[in-house]
């Protein structure tokens, strides 16, 4: 059971609630993500609350996470695309401290689970859609069609490009959940041989060394992934912002 | 095929081992939606509303400052620049003042000196006429004195060697001829 891999995305309750038959109970899961929103949102509150004229350095990584969002968006979408601002920097700072309440031991990792990624690559997709269609009406559809194409080719590109935007949702949830998932499972499975090895006396300890500087690595590796991981998402988001604004290739 | 394994899950347990992948176990999903919408919009909320905004302005203030502390810098700066080209234009002003002045002195000095040889020289001239006059007039005073002394002294000489009285016209008249 303690070597279970897999238990640690085991998702338990912690107030039961029931709804019309379906389970909305307060979890672990739901634990963490009042976790995360609090730490993340009482980080950039507090930080910033002498708002310092010479930054202290929690504000410096306050206004540095702030610039290096809008930075991202305004690279990627233009200046009309700052109005989106807030939707992407809510993202990265979620899925950022998710990741990072994650690497804790015996600690849950909300954005491990395919659902939540998923819900949150739909409000992405969800946001694209409902603003390129308000914004350029049936221009939007334009997205689909390159300009440039010569007529033969042109059904098929088309067909392409709404192939590849269907699973853009898809590819934004699961790269996420995949690299949270396998990264955690790896982890444990190489702190699980320490104990194994360690169990089987003096030449058992003298080969956990390995599965133990292996998990040192790994637990830096990790650690890289968490924000990297929140940067492709954030990236990725700005990009198809920037579809929704400039629909035209 | 996910939701069959939840249900056997629940029905062997929450803690049951190996209760299939709790990542695709479907009757969690509603929960983790809800919380999620919930502790995400509520997260969305209080960024947009308070922490965004008072970030965007602590960083707008701090580039006010910079851009109005540098236009001040360069503000000072062409004051500073402002002054020392006035330093130096009276610097120059002072030195061309002073050159005049000191040609003017030189001028004037040199004016006055020829002015003073001039009024001298003309002295020296008007001195050296008066006397020529003098001695032209003492050279015929004493000319015509010496007509008289030779008339005197032939008068006494004819006296002495003839003697009696001498004609003093004829005497006169033999001095005018020897001279």
């Amino acid at each position: 059971m303690a070597n279970d891999p897999i238990h640690q995305f085991q998702i338990s309750k912690i107030v039961p609630i029931e709804i019309g038959g379906l389970d909305f109970s307060f979890t672990n899961s739901s634990a963490f993500m009042v976790a995360t929103v609090v730490l993340a949102g009482g980080f950039l509150y507090l930080t910033t609350s002498s708002r310092g004229l010479i930054p202290s350095r929690l504000q410096s990584v306050s206004e540095m996470s702030y610039e290096f969002v809008a930075g991202m968006l305004r690279e990627s979408a233009g200046t009309h695309g700052m109005k989106f601002f807030p939707l992407v920097f809510s993202l990265f700072m979620f899925v950022l401290v998710a990741n990072l309440i994650g690497m804790f031991p015996y600690f849950f990792t909300v954005t491990s689970h395919i659902i939540v990624t998923f819900a949150l690559a739909m409000l992405v997709i969800g946001t694209v859609l409902v603003y390129g269609f308000w914004k350029h009406g049936f221009g939007f559809l334009k997205l689909f069609v390159p300009s440039g194409v010569p007529m033969v080719l042109l059904p098929l590109v088309v067909a392409i490009e709404i192939i590849s935007f269907l699973s853009r949702p898809i590819s934004l949830s699961v790269r996420l959940f995949a690299n949270m998932l396998a990264g955690h499972i790896t982890l444990k499975v190489f702190a699980g041989f320490i104990t194994m090895l360690g169990s089987l006396g003096a030449v058992g300890v003298a080969g956990a060394v390995l599965p133990l500087f292996m998990t040192v690595a790994l637990t830096g590796l990790e650690f890289l992934v968490a924000f990297l991981q929140a940067y492709v998402f954030a990236i990725l988001t700005c990009m198809y912002l920037n579809d929704a604004i400039h629909p035209g290739h | 095929m996910f939701i069959a394994t939840a249900y056997a899950a629940e029905e062997a347990g929450a803690h049951a081992p190996n209760a299939g992948f709790p990542p695709f176990d479907a009757s969690t999903f509603p929960s983790q939606l809800l919380w999620l919408a919930i502790t995400f919009g509520l997260f969305f909320i209080f960024l947009k509303k308070v922490v965004l905004p008072r970030i965007g302005g602590i960083l707008e203030v701090r580039r006010d400052r910079i851009a109005s502390d540098l236009d001040q810098a360069a503000r000072m700066k062409d004051e500073a620049d402002a002054a020392i080209a006035a330093y130096e234009q009276e610097l120059a002003d002072a030195r061309a003042r002073a050159n005049a002045i000191g040609q003017e002195a030189r001028d004037g000095a040199k004016a006055g000196a020829e002015a003073e040889r001039k009024k001298v020289e003309a002295d020296l001239d008007a001195k050296l006429a008066s006397a020529e006059d003098r001695i032209a007039t003492i050279k015929q005073t004493a000319l015509r004195d010496v007509g008289v002394i030779a008339e005197d002294t032939a008068a006494a000489i004819v006296q002495e060697l003839v003697g009696g009285k001498v004609d003093k016209a004829a005497v006169t008249a033999a001095v005018r001829q020897a001279s």
